[in-house]
């Protein structure tokens, strides 16, 4: 089957890769862009750890093909933060709160919880548990993560609006 | 001497940034120049002769670089129990025969992932089948076929343990039960599917990045396996994506990776599936328990008898330690003055069950602990009460087994039936509502030197640094528990510096000091932990003299190692920074730097370990009678794992737990059918997601254990195992309906009501 080239902006940096058309977006970020922090833990929509965003949608990577973020921006869990030095209030959090074990889920839990926060700035708990209802964690047993998400709104609140 | 501002303390994993920012490396993130990508050939059918292998078509495909099959191998056995040779009974590609549906037959190296699945798909194997044994009861039968020609009617092992008069305990009991358990097997479901890459290096050496719990053993492993010096093989772990035991052994890709880049002079990389781990990795050990115990009148344990055939799928892989720890957890917890165990490990046509979170402690306790809840019931004693009547206390003895140095069972019980309401709750018994208790014990870490290492146990070197830094470098394994932290603090705890102060370098087998056995069995803290401490002491041995010499002070001055100074305590103003302090050692010693070794290997402590921590847990639980569904409200534990080294660490391995313990109770397991896994995805095998998770309330108990390091032992382990047990009385209070075959289901539920016909 023929390459198809594809433009991409991820990150903020846009890209032209010929690649076969059946591959997913979760494998040329990974393999082309050397971009490995979005990781493959199911690779069929189970897991959620290659959670990124399109457009500001999140989207199971490992489900999505390469050729559908044509011309459209993706961000990682890599383009997340502002700069190197500062890290976003939901990182930050994740990692004051404990949140974070082997880190394997991780990038995709933030990326999940980027989401849930930019429709729903001050979601209850319960609504951050059904936000993150499709990202598996074998390791946290989860609290950890909905406190740092809990957490994470109260510092991205306008200041006075926060609990 | 307690450091409080770190020991104790909750702070961060120091590996969190790389984490959420993606940064952190596992495995699979790394591609080397001319890297080939292997695919594995399993067997389709659970047990064969294996006929005739024509790899001709798969070596001719385009892309190609390297096909092997078990004939093309040095064929060494192998296994992690190196102390008994018989034991190692697989081999790195089949020879002959294959015993489960997956095992490994033949391997491809190709230029890309796709081309070397298809070079797979083109392998021809004639099988001749032979009989499939899907349970022990079957493959223990008489005349049943041997899986492994060498054990005696499918039993690869026994373990017997014995003491006290069990004739004469049942004979006086008032009260004697006997039930049958049955558990089963369940996925470790790690996030990070198995990946290894190898990469040749000079000389015929080869190094092997790996996502293993267990470094040192793999070096071992591989090196006797491809038939090389130890020294020629490399083996480096970057982040592991959790482990829980299904990462510590030697895996066939990792040798097929590491033989075929020797091979090929290539790099090549295997990648599991998540299809490949749920189909053919290890599991829990499913297994029938048969329990017979004996109480007076008044409550009071009389004698036991435990009886245990594990299920072990084809292979020994731990079968051999889980055996052995079954039979421990049988009689923790409580004083059994007479108690018989009979474990054997049986064969059968399956996937092979290994080590996993508990090691044996589930099964048992789920086993042990329901009868306790029976036995309470019957007597007519609260389960608490009849609990603390006969809870262990520091310095029991088991006999010939170990002598319990710490223990806070009793107060962890009363605890947590103060913080969980319990005397209420278990009185007012709302329809359908009900709450359950089950407990813990667990060990820190095994005595028992089954891989027989030469080495210590663990192992430490701390170099420090006249710019205030210092440098740890060990073997010990961090999968995601988080001992990369820990183990910085208690270095930093012992030489008063700041964590941050201090590299690590850790699990890279060519680099870091001789050796570490790995994480598994709760070791890493208080072994690894006491390495370091040995370690750290040696240096201050070193820095101390210029203290001395410097301010010409007085024999009877102690010298104080604390926020970045060296000092006399009595006169905090003489002395130095700690760099300042390095540096005129180092100035003294002629320009020798000051590196030590420490180690740790457990000496005199019985047959199963060094330290034992314990714990008690509650589960409120809701059963809807119509369907069948249990919903669980709350979750409360106290538990007593020694001084905490870090708080938010316990914490996170506590949730972990409750999560990975309330899979086992209600909703994992493996759906097979002739030794075919059926559910291969993560739709189909369901592990607990966030909305899933109960809330939990937790409670540690003040205990200092004299063996560990700062008064720490165990504390990632042994709580995934009272969680059913108390999920399981729960649904029985709720209900009265009495599960003695987990998992709960609804089904079993509504059949146990007598709603649904069985
Ligand atoms: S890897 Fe995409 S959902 Fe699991
Ligand atoms: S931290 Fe390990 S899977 Fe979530």
């Amino acid at each position: 089957m023929a390459k198809q080239t594809i433009e991409i902006t991820v990150n903020g940096d846009r890209y032209e890769v010929a690649i076969d058309p059946w591959r997913s977006l979760a494998e040329v970020l990974r393999e082309d862009l050397r971009l490995t922090g979005t990781k493959i833990g199911c690779n069929q929509g189970d897991c959620g750890a290659c959670t990124v965003l399109i457009n500001g949608r999140s989207v199971s990577s490992c489900l999505t093909l390469a050729v559908e973020a044509h011309q459209r921006e993706v961000t990682t869990i890599e383009g997340l933060a502002k700069s190197p030095q500062e890290l976003h209030p939901i990182q930050e959090a994740f990692v004051e709160k404990g949140a974070v074990q082997c880190g394997f889920c991780t990038g995709g839990m933030i990326m999940s919880a980027k989401q849930l926060l930019d429709k729903n700035p001050q979601p209850t708990e319960t609504e951050i548990r059904q936000g993150l209802s499709g990202n598996l964690c074998r390791c946290t047993g989860y609290n950890k993560i909905v406190e740092a998400i809990g957490d994470a709104a109260r510092r991205l609140a306008p200041a006075g609006e926060g609990k | 001497m307690k450091n409080p501002a770190i020991i104790g303390a909750s702070i961060p994993r120091l590996d969190a940034r790389q984490k959420v920012t993606g940064q952190a490396l596992y495995t699979d993130d790394l591609t080397l120049p001319g890297m080939l990508f292997g695919a594995i050939l399993r067997s389709p059918v659970p047990h064969a002769r294996i006929k005739r292998i024509d790899v001709s078509k798969a070596k001719a495909l385009a892309g190609v670089k390297d096909v092997v099959t078990g004939a093309d191998t040095p064929q060494v056995k192998f296994g992690n129990w190196r102390l008994v040779p018989d034991s190692q009974d697989e081999l790195p590609l089949a020879v002959d025969k294959v015993r489960f549906i997956g095992d490994e037959v033949a391997a491809v190296a190709a230029l890309d992932k796709e081309t070397a699945l298809r070079a797979c798909s083109l392998i021809e194997v004639e099988y001749e089948e032979l009989p499939g044994y899907f349970s022990v009861e079957d493959s223990t039968q008489e005349g049943a076929a041997l899986i492994h020609a060498e054990s005696e009617g499918n039993v690869s092992l026994a373990r017997k343990i014995k003491y006290g008069d069990l004739e004469a305990g049942f004979a006086q009991a008032d009260y004697v039960r006997e039930d049958t358990f049955r558990v089963h097997a369940v996925s470790h479901a790690y996030l990070e599917p198995c990946s290894s890459l190898a990469a040749p290096d000079e000389g015929g050496r080869v190094t092997l990045w790996t996502s293993t719990q267990v470094p040192y053993i793999v070096q071992c492993l591989l090196a006797s396996t491809l038939g090389l010096p130890e020294n020629h093989v490399r083996v480096i772990k970057l982040n592991t994506g959790g482990g829980f035991g299904g990462k510590m052994e030697l895996r066939k890709w990792e040798f097929c990776a590491a033989f075929m880049a020797v091979r090929t002079g290539r790099p090549v990389k295997f990648t599991l599936r998540r299809a490949d781990e749920l189909a053919s990795g290890r599991r829990r050990h499913g297994m029938p328990i048969r329990s017979k115990v004996g109480f007076s009148k008044d409550g009071l344990l009389m004698a036991k008898d435990f009886d245990v055939l594990l299920d072990g799928g084809a292979y020994n892989s731990m079968g051999p330690t889980a055996t052995f720890l079954c039979g421990n957890f049988g009689a923790m917890l409580y004083r059994y003055p007479a108690y018989r165990y009979l474990g054997r490990h049986v064969y059968t046509n399956k996937p092979p069950a290994g080590a996993m979170r508990g090691f044996g402690a589930p099964q048992a306790l789920f086993a042990a602990e329901t009868q306790m809840n029976m036995a309470a019931h019957d007597l007519g004693i609260d389960p608490i009460d009849l609990r603390l009547l006969n809870a262990m206390e520091t310095g029991d003895e088991i006999p010939e087994v170990a002598t319990i140095s710490s223990c806070g069972f009793k107060e962890s019980l009363v605890k947590v039936r103060q913080m969980s309401g319990w005397d209420v709750k278990r009185q007012e018994k709302k329809p359908g509502h009900g709450i359950g208790v089950g407990c813990y014990s667990f060990i820190s870490g095994g005595v028992f030197n089954w891989f027989n290492t030469k080495y210590n146990f663990a192992s430490a070197e701390v170099r420090v640094f006249e710019d205030g830094t210092a440098h740890l470098l060990t073997m010990a394994t961090d999968i995601g528990q988080g001992s990369d932290t820990v183990l910085r603090q208690i270095l930093a705890a012992e030489l008063g510096i700041g964590v941050d102060k201090i590299r690590l370098t850790a699990s890279d087998t060519a680099v870091t000091p001789k050796a570490d056995l790995g994480t598994w069995g709760s070791r890493v803290t208080l072994m690894a932990g006491n390495a370091v401490v040995q370690a750290a002491k040696k240096i201050k041995e070193m820095l101390i003299p210029v203290v001395f010499g410097h301010f010409d002070l007085n024999q009877i001055h102690d010298i104080a190692f604390e926020n970045d100074r060296v000092f006399s305590k009595a006169r905090p103003d003489k002395g130095f920074s700690f760099g300042e302090c390095v540096y005129k050692a180092l100035k003294g010693r002629r320009g020798e730097p000051l590196t030590a070794f420490g180690a740790y290997t457990p000496r005199n402590k019985g047959l199963v370990s060094p330290a034992f921590s314990f714990g008690a847990q509650v589960a409120e639980v809701e059963v809807d009678e119509q369907t069948g569904l249990i919903q669980v409200h709350k979750m409360y534990t106290a538990h007593d794992c020694g001084v905490p080294i870090n708080k938010m660490a316990v914490e996170g391995q506590l949730e972990g737990s409750i999560h990975m313990g309330l899979g086992y109770a209600l909703m994992e397991d493996f759906v097979m059918k002739d030794g075919r896994t059926l559910n291969t995805t993560f739709l189909d095998y369901k592990i607990a997601t966030a909305q899933d998770m109960p809330p939990s309330q937790s409670v540690e108990i003040d205990t200092y254990e004299p063996e560990g390091p700062f008064g720490a032992k165990e504390a990632g382990e042994g709580l995934v195992s009272p969680t059913a047990p108390a999920i399981a009385e729960g649904v029985f209070h709720a209900t009265g309906y009495r599960c003695l075959d987990l998992p709960i289901t609804p089904p079993k539920v509504l059949q146990g009501l007598g709603r649904l016909k069985g």
